[in-house]
């Protein structure tokens, strides 16, 4: 197997299972939209139209849990070094961090959305487009905040120093996710918006590894 | 493969503090060097940054092969060096068959050496623990079986034998004669002489 498949097997299998984990997103991603009809009130015509809002929000919110620990438990164990005296660059051990992120968060807490919009009174026939949305705005969600947490190495309450760095780069994927929302609750087409989140999605997977090496190398140095 | 590292009027600092300035010394294929000092000399570092975490403040750091060409930086790190660090890289909640495997085929993308590093080191009453579970030099010695479970030319070591008994000090004495008799090399920073004839490197001198 070649080197990158032996890192990301790994990488998923530490995503999966150690701290927390997609269950723990799910979670707090279910909870969240819970806690919204009841703060809020259950009446559908105040939660039918921020449906698609609100799951954005708790989308991103639930995007930031696990990030502290995607790097920081490899400075301290010394795994860092290992990774960087291996075969491939950082940028793409990044990368594959980046993706293992997507795929053990990103991914349910996509199948986990229509459900919670649906609570909140989305449309049934939306549910499609929200997986879609949600599942792209998640890989832009795991690459910008991969590098919130690689320029948060090695500071203290690192967590909290991430979610300030990163909710920013955040926004553009939640105006354009739940924007795509909207126009298709309106009867328009959501392609626009979802082409938007697209570019800046690719945006991220192209420059977050090149700056979170950087953040990486400097927290080595 | 590595055949030679030199190094030239290196100079390292850490923050505002100067380490050491013009360090000049070679290693060649089978040559053990012991560094030694002081605390807080430097040793660490060097081995950092002869590994390419760190970045000198001056001079040189080459690797050359047996026709004396140099050796591409970023080959030379990715695939002919170990560091092996006080921190080794083990995850304390995986099994440690899973941390030795992964180990050895991240560093040396083969299956080859890693039933020869379970022999040598003794590990196979080890592997289905938890890393968390083994003590200190059981854990160096998982921690030591990447060295044989990926073969690289170039061993940086810190500290190497600190928490292991006499038993394993001299069995891992033999793991490094094998290594410079096949043409490797080893730098190790350490306190206490290593078990086999090195050359020695005293970072307190060079200051």
């Amino acid at each position: 197997m070649s080197a990158a498949g032996v890192l990301f097997r790994r990488e998923l299998a530490l995503t999966w299972g150690g701290g927390g984990g997609p269950l723990l997103a799910c979670g707090f991603f279910a909870c969240l939209t819970t806690v919204v009809p009841l703060a809020a009130g259950g009446d559908p015509a105040v939660l039918k139209p921020v449906a698609a809002g609100i799951a954005w929000l708790a989308l991103a919110l639930a995007s930031l849990l696990s990030l502290e620990r995607l790097f920081e438990r490899d400075l301290e164990d010394g795994a860092l070094d290992l990774l960087a005296t291996g075969p491939l660059s950082l940028e793409m051990v990044f990368a594959i961090k980046a993706i293992s992120q997507w795929l053990a968060t990103g991914l349910p807490l996509a199948l986990t959305a229509p459900v919670a919009a649906l609570a909140l009174g989305q449309p049934v026939e939306l549910a499609p487009l929200t997986v879609l949305s949600a599942l792209i705005g998640g890989l832009g969600f795991a690459f910008t905040g991969a590098l919130g947490a690689a320029l948060a190495l090695g500071a203290k309450r690192g967590g909290l120093l991430i979610a300030v760095v990163v909710l920013p780069l955040f926004i553009p994927p939640v105006v354009f996710g739940s924007g795509a929302l909207d126009r298709a609750a309106a009867g328009l087409s959501p392609l626009s918006a979802l082409a938007l989140l697209t570019a800046y999605v690719l945006f991220a997977v192209i420059i977050a590894p090149l700056a979170g090496a950087a953040a990486i190398r400097s927290a080595q140095g | 493969m590595i055949a030679a590292l030199h190094i030239s009027d290196l100079t390292l600092t850490r923050g505002e503090r100067t380490l050491f300035r013009n360090l000049n010394f070679t290693l060649a294929a089978g040559e053990a060097v012991a560094l030694t000092g002081a605390n807080g000399a430097g040793k660490t570092s060097l081995l950092r940054a002869i590994a390419g975490l760190i970045r000198p403040e001056a001079g040189a750091i080459v690797f050359s092969d047996a026709e004396r060409r140099t050796i591409d930086e970023r080959q030379a790190r990715g695939r002919e060096l170990h560091l092996l660090g006080h921190l080794d890289g083990l995850k304390s909640g995986l099994p440690a068959r899973d941390e030795l495997v992964f180990q050895s085929r991240w560093l040396g993308r083969s299956h080859a050496g890693i039933d020869e590093a379970i022999e040598t080191l003794a590990l196979q009453s080890l592997l289905d623990l938890e890393v968390r579970k083994l003590s200190a030099g059981q854990r160096r010695r998982l921690a030591l079986a990447r060295l044989i479970g990926s073969p690289r030319a170039l061993w940086l070591l810190d500290e190497p034998l600190s928490p292991l008994d006499a038993r394993w000090r001299d069995a891992v004495g033999a793991m490094m004669a094998r290594h410079l008799a096949g043409g490797g090399m080893i730098l190790a920073a350490v306190h206490d002489p290593l078990p086999i004839p090195t050359g020695s490197l005293d970072l307190g001198a060079v200051r």
